[in-house]
Parts: C-alpha cells; sequence; structure tokens
C-alpha cells in the first residue's frame, strides 16, 4: 500500500516496522511530528520527556533492557543530549538504540545554523542521511539492523525539507511485537559502566568497530553510483541526492545514505570514473574535507555556499557561475515586489502572553528571553526580549544580568514547557548563590510553539493516560525561592501589579502568569468591536500587538490618525485591548 | 505525463498545509508521482508562509524553482504580491480576495500596496488571474476557514481531472466534522464557474 508521508511520519512507521519497543523524544521543530506519529502505535511506548538528555539516557537504558529504542530532537537538541550521547558510542547497548536528529539548514525555527553531521565524526557513530520519506522509512530499519549488527547507536541526520516534505512510502507490516521478553538485567560493568578504567579500553573497541563500519559502508545499497555524464561527477548525502538528479538529470552521482564513515573505496572508485569531482552538500564541507583528505580534488565550498539552505534553484545558480552547468537560468520576475510591509510570526489572537508583553514594554525592563512563542515578545511593537540563545539560558543570563549591578530591576521570561526542560536548576543556582531577578513563567499549559505537546505541567501523557500535574509554584517555593506570585495572564493590571511588586523585591522572585493557550482551551467569546464614536485614535490598542485589531478607514477628525477596528473573523473576545484602551471604547457586542 | 508545479501563499493559520496536503494527494489518486513541502514552526503564528506541490511522472526535490509555477494560489493579496517571483507569463493565478494587515501596516509604520495595484501586477505578470470571495463566501456558510475548500473548486476545473476524486481527497484529508461543510464549499467553488 502506497501512501504520501512526510518524512518525519515514515520514521515514526519505520520504527514500527523495525520493531522499535520504547521511543523518547522532546518537540522541537522540526523534529516533533516524528513522535507524535509514533504515539498512534499502540505497540510502542512514547513519552515526551523533560529534555533531550533524559530522552537519551531512557533510551539507553531501555536499549540496556534489550529493548529496542529510539529517540528524537531538533538540531539544538543534539547539544543538550550530547553529553549522554557520547558515552553510548562506548557502551553500546543489548538492543537497537537509534538517535534522529531533524536540522534546520536555512534556520526557519532555531537560534543558530548547526551541522549535525559533525556528531557522528566526534563521537564515533554511524549516520544515515534519507533522501526522501521512502529512505526515512526503510533508513530506520537499517538503523535498528546496523545498531545491533556492530553494537553501536545510529544516529538518522535528516534535514527540514526531508522531515517536512512530503512523498510516496510503500507501506510494510509492523514488526511482530507480541509478547517479546527481556531477560533479567544485564550486569555487565566493563562494558555498561563507563569507569575511566573501563572505559580506556572501550575506546579501542570503539576504534575497531570504525574500522569495520567503514568496509560496511562500501557495501551498503545506501551508498550508490549512478553513472551518466563522466565530465561532472557530483558526491551527494540526503535530500541534496535528489536536488541534483533534479539540476543534472544525465549526470555521474554517487549517492551518500551514510555520511559516516565513509565508503572511502566507492568514493575512490566514482572519483577515478569522472573528470571532476564536485561535492553538493548543506552548510559545512563534511563531506569535502574528507574526501580532500583522501587525496581527491573535489570541489565544494568553491562553489556552494556555507551558509543557509541549498535549494535546487541555489545548486543550478551556482553551477551556472562555475561553468558547470550550461542551461539556462527561468526567468524570474521581479518587478513591484520590492520593499513589501514585511510580515513577522506574531502572537495569535487571544494570546495569554500579550498582556506581560505590553507591560513589559511599558515598564522597559531589561529582559533576558528564551525559547517558545514567547520569543515572539521580542518582536515589534513590544520590542520586550533582549537576549535569547539556548532553552533555558533565560534564567541563567538573568542571575549574571543580577550579579552585574544594573541600574534597573531585570527579569527573565520562560514558557512552562522550558523551565521544566532547562529553567529549574538555573532557579536553584540563583537562590543558592543569593542572585537577584524576577523570574516570569509564562504557564499557558502546553509547549506550543512546537504544536502543544504535554510537559509536566499538564494533566496527560503522550500515550500513558492521565497524571497529576505538577504544581509551578510549590515547585519554585520548594527550590527555595521566598517571593512566587501568580496572577491572570489575561488580566493586564493585575499582571502590572505582580511585576511592580517582583521586581521591587530584593532577591530571587517568581511571577507565575496563568492562561491557557489559544489552542489548549478553545472557548471563544464572541468578537469585540471598537465603537468609533467613542475611540480617540490614540493606538494605544494597536499596542497590543494582536492580529485582530487593526486601523479602519475612519480617521479622527482633528488628529487625522487612523482609528482602531477589530477583525471579527479572528478576535476570540479575550478582552485585553478593551482594558488597555483608555476611553473604554472596545466592548463586547452585546454591551455595545 | 506532464509536471505541473503549484505554489500556495499565504499567512500562517490559513490552511496552506491542509490545502497542500489535499493538493498532492489529488495528484496522487490522478495517477502522478507527487511531492510536497511546507514550512511549520514559528512562521505558522501569523507569519508569511508557502507550500509547494509538484505533480510529475517521478518528481525529484519537493519544491518548485522560482518562475515555474503553473499554477499559483494566493490566500491573501500582500502574500500573493510577495511571492510573484514563482510566477512565469503563462502562470495560472487564483486569488482569495482577502486582505490581512501585517503588524507593520497597522503600526502605521508600513502601507498596505493597492489591491487594485496587485492585480494589476498579477494581470500582466500573467496568463490568467482569477479573482475568488472565497473567505466572505466561507462566512456565509459558515466557517470562514473553508475558503481553501472553495479555491480548491474552482482550482479543480482550471487543472481538471475527475471531480469526485478531488472530493475524495478533501473528505479524506478531513475530520468527519467539518467534511460535508468543505465539500458543499467545494461546489459552491466549482458553482461559480457553473
Amino acid at each position: 500500500m502506497k501512501e504520501l508521508l512526510s518524512g518525519n511520519e515514515a520514521l515514526a512507521r519505520g520504527a514500527l516496522e523495525a520493531g522499535i519497543e520504547i521511543a523518547c523524544g522532546y518537540p522541537g521543530t522540526p523534529s516533533s511530528e516524528i513522535l507524535e506519529t509514533v504515539a498512534q502505535y499502540k505497540e510502542i511506548y512514547s513519552e515526551w520527556s523533560v529534555n533531550e538528555k533524559v530522552a537519551m539516557d531512557a533510551a539507553a537504558g531501555a536499549a540496556y533492557s534489550g529493548r529496542r529504542a529510539m529517540v528524537t530532537t531538533k538540531q539544538v537538541g543534539m547539544n543538550v543530549l550530547s553529553d549522554s550521547l557520547f558515552y553510548t558510542a562506548y557502551t553500546g547497548a543489548e538492543a537497537a538504540l537509534v538517535v534522529i536528529t531533524a536540522d534546520d539548514p536555512g534556520l526557519f525555527s532555531s537560534q543558530n545554523e548547526q551541522d549535525n553531521r559533525h556528531y557522528a565524526k566526534l563521537g564515533k557513530f554511524p549516520m544515515l542521511e534519507p533522501c526522501n520519506s521512502q529512505e526515512c522509512k526503510d533508513f530506520m530499519k537499517e538503523a535498528v539492523r546496523i545498531s545491533e549488527q556492530f553494537d553501536t547507536p545510529v544516529i538518522i541526520r535528516t534535514t527540514m525539507r526531508t522531515s517536512h516534505s512530503k512523498s510516496v512510502v510503500e507501506l510494510g507490516e509492523a514488526a511482530g511485537y507480541a509478547g517479546k521478553q527481556v531477560g533479567p538485567f544485564t550486569r555487565n560493568m566493563q562494558k555498561y559502566n563507563c569507569m575511566c578504567t573501563w572505559a580506556r579500553e572501550r575506546h579501542h573497541v570503539l576504534e575497531r568497530r570504525l574500522v569495520d563500519l567503514e568496509a560496511f559502508s562500501d557495501e551498503w545499497p545506501g551508498n550508490a553510483i549512478t553513472w551518466g555524464d563522466r565530465k561532472y561527477g557530483f558526491i551527494a548525502d540526503g535530500i541534496m541526492y535528489e536536488y541534483v538528479r533534479q539540476v543534472f538529470p544525465n549526470a555521474s552521482i554517487l549517492k551518500l545514505g551514510m555520511c559516516y564513515p565513509l565508503p572511502k573505496k566507492l568514493i575512490r572508485k566514482f572519483a577515478d570514473g569522472v573528470e571532476n569531482v564536485i561535492v553538493v552538500e548543506e552548510l559545512d564541507p563534511f563531506i569535502e574535507e574528507q574526501v580532500r583528505a583522501m587525496g581527491i580534488d573535489a570541489q565544494g565550498k568553491s562553489i556552494f555556499p556555507i551558509c543557509g539552505e541549498l535549494l535546487p534553484e541555489d545548486i543550478a545558480e551556482h553551477c551556472r557561475k562555475a561553468g558547470i552547468l550550461n542551461a539556462p537560468a527561468p526567468v524570474i520576475p521581479q518587478d513591484a515586489v520590492q520593499d513589501l510591509p514585511l510580515r513577522s510570526p506574531l502572537l495569535c489572537s487571544g494570546c495569554p502572553h500579550r498582556a506581560t508583553f505590553y507591560n513589559l514594554s511599558q515598564m522597559k525592563l531589561p529582559v533576558a528571553g528564551d525559547i517558545g512563542c514567547y520569543n515572539l515578545g521580542t518582536l515589534p511593537p513590544f520590542n520586550a526580549q533582549h537576549t535569547m540563545g539556548a532553552m533555558g539560558a533565560s534564567v541563567g543570563v538573568l542571575h549574571g544580568m543580577g550579579l552585574s549591578d544594573l541600574p534597573e530591576p531585570a527579569v527573565c521570561t520562560i514558557g512552562d514547557g522550558t523551565f521544566f526542560h532547562a529553567g529549574v536548576a538555573p532557579l536553584l543556582n540563583m537562590v543558592h548563590n543569593k542572585g537577584k531577578g524576577t523570574v516570569i513563567i509564562m504557564d499557558n499549559r502546553t509547549t506550543a510553539m512546537t504544536g502543544h505537546q504535554d510537559n509536566p505541567g499538564i494533566d496527560k501523557t503522550l500515550s500513558n493516560g492521565p497524571i497529576e500535574p505538577v504544581d509551578i509554584a510549590g515547585l519554585c517555593t520548594a527550590c527555595g525561592v521566598k517571593k512566587v506570585l501568580t496572577v491572570n495572564a489575561f488580566d493586564v493590571a493585575e499582571v502590572r501589579r505582580g511585576l511592580e511588586e517582583c521586581t521591587a523585591y530584593d532577591g530571587v522572585s517568581v511571577l507565575i502568569t496563568r492562561g491557557d493557550c489559544v489552542f489548549v482551551s478553545r472557548s471563544p467569546k464572541p468578537a469585540l468591536a471598537v465603537d468609533a464614536d467613542k475611540c480617540i485614535a490614540c493606538g494605544k490598542c494597536i499596542q497590543s500587538g494582536c492580529p485582530s485589531v487593526v486601523l479602519s478607514d475612519t480617521v479622527h477628525p482633528k488628529t487625522k490618525k487612523r482609528k482602531a477596528r477589530i477583525e471579527s473573523v479572528t478576535c476570540i473576545g479575550c478582552g485585553v485591548c478593551s482594558q488597555i484602551c483608555p476611553v473604554q471604547a472596545i466592548s463586547r457586542p452585546e454591551t455595545a | 505525463m506532464k509536471t505541473i508545479r503549484f505554489l500556495i501563499t499565504g499567512v500562517g493559520g490559513q490552511g496552506t498545509i491542509l490545502a497542500s496536503d489535499i493538493l498532492a494527494e489529488v495528484g496522487l489518486r490522478l495517477g502522478y508521482d507527487a511531492k510536497k513541502s511546507d514550512i511549520l514552526g514559528l512562521a505558522i503564528r501569523g507569519g508569511s508562509v508557502i507550500s509547494h506541490i509538484i505533480w510529475g511522472e517521478n518528481v525529484c526535490a519537493p519544491m518548485i524553482d522560482q518562475g515555474t509555477a503553473d499554477f499559483y494560489i494566493s490566500f491573501e493579496w500582500l502574500e500573493g504580491l510577495r511571492r510573484m517571483a514563482y510566477t512565469k507569463p503563462d502562470t495560472v493565478v487564483l486569488a482569495n480576495d482577502w486582505r490581512i494587515d501585517p503588524v507593520a501596516v497597522s503600526t502605521g509604520q508600513a502601507e498596505y500596496p493597492a489591491i487594485a495595484t496587485i492585480q494589476d501586477i498579477m494581470k500582466t505578470q500573467c496568463k490568467e488571474l482569477h479573482v475568488i470571495p472565497a473567505t466572505p463566501m466561507a462566512v456565509e456558510l459558515g466557517n470562514a476557514k473553508v475558503f481553501n475548500s472553495i479555491i480548491m473548486g474552482r482550482l479543480s476545473q482550471l487543472v481538471g481531472g475527475d471531480e469526485d476524486i478531488w472530493r475524495s481527497a478533501i473528505v479524506d484529508k478531513l475530520p468527519q466534522k467539518v467534511r460535508e461543510l468543505n465539500v458543499t464549499a467545494f461546489n459552491a467553488g466549482r458553482a461559480l464557474n457553473a
């Protein structure tokens, strides 16, 4: 049976067909849909772990116990889980252990552009790179096989395009799951306890394994040559293979499904068979440098840029400039599309973060920001998140600001999911080291930006039923915070009072702004409306940054400024703009 | 087998991803190989979004090059103007007659381009422009979100292929409770040219 699947859905399907039993991960674009799809298969236990490192450890523990396990993460989550990833290279496991990293060339939703292929070389893992959804599914099964054959974790690397594009997949059978028993836990400390004396020995095992894997890579059908025109031979990994065969339908191509360790014999054979070797890879010259180190005069980054996504049209353009491609470029109409108004993403109509950012922008406080929808508080009209770098970083950065005797009180903004992920430890650190500053925990009861996954503050799990949620205020108190306030996130004045009280406190304070994400509790109230007779065109409601509050065509007779209007199709009646309006011109229709 | 390239442009949250899912599925059911690519994540919070869909004999990349769209589907005027680089002289343009002001416009920092000017550009640069009052029609039907099924209805006439296959893809891709309304919307889109 054939179906159109995204790369992420196909990886999940591959997990089912490969007999994965335990799947852990932390949501992050572009990886989130892998585990969401796995959760639909009752054969596999799946969980949103509290962060990527915990997911990696849990998967390792499952694989040590004899269960086939997998971990999913976005590219920067690899940095979080790498601490645990590296010991698994030394230990191997009793059953397959597969790590999927979904990278983001072009930074569609990441804070940096990193090439996670380097993790394969750094930690000495085999790494597979599927070129389309069919290969996502097939390589998942291959990863399980390779992991068990070589007693090593295997990394599958996708990019945003492989993860989020859809193509046709031939579905296979689910693995036989029924009644698999595992034995008592394997007590093999020399292998599974990385005490230095034993780990020294294991390093040799790891190096021997890499040699074996390189020989395997040469024979593995996922690496393959298609001979065509011999003037230029292209080496392409992952989805680059699809792009190259589109731009150069008649070329010789060495398709790499495994970018580490490289199939060196195959590469030599290919290089011997063509006049010029061109390496087409996104981001760093990861393959090119290894090929050049083999003494082959391959060209790559002299033709293609290191930064950004590399699309087929980019490959074509750079190859035209380098004299490799003669086909003419399509004519691209460029008229009249210059200097258009930008359309940045923005907080949804009815978002619980709006009143907090409105207040922060009014109070002009320095704000250490974090990762989530609330990073949109950075953009106009709020301009109210002044730093942002990594999950949970806001709390540690706030601590450093607090140590620096700034003239103004500092705050940080962190969502509930991000707080659980990496915010609790730095809060403990602030308390222990007598820091000062206000941690604003924007508790919207979901992990919103990545698609509303559960976290410990929510009363449900991914595949294990309901659960008592963790009380964030109680957790902060238990961390030793003496000043913990909870306010209604939709009450502009209450949020303001909370901010004033917390920022006046000499020490560590926590302000929890509680309000459900619009996607969590969809109970829209009737749209509000602006009474044009009352509106004084002051523009304050526009400063709420709500997509439903727009300028109308009615002009104030004196100031000639345009009055406000509410888009009734999208307004869900949260009432924040009506609280901001100084002349009570915004109200619900029944009272209007 | 001819290759047909589609580009959908709109504002995050308007349903471009669902529309591209349906369109790719229609291609598959009409006997083509099909691929598609969308942007997910933060951009869906009201940002500028595009979806690529390709039908063909053996599709390689899941996205189209600029200057190659056969059908260019604009869910919102400004976004329709923004991605005109994907069109070519024989592109067929379908435009939802709907405007969503970005913050830059509502805060007075930028002017929304005149819709008449956008239409002129589309007419001048492309073969056909079909303006569809899809959002107001959808509101009339009871749910603003079904505007894209109205556009699918009109698109199905311009692209061709068995209309029941189009309908079946819509039905299979949508949850039970909104199926009927979307089929009604699809039919309303087809009735525009009846």
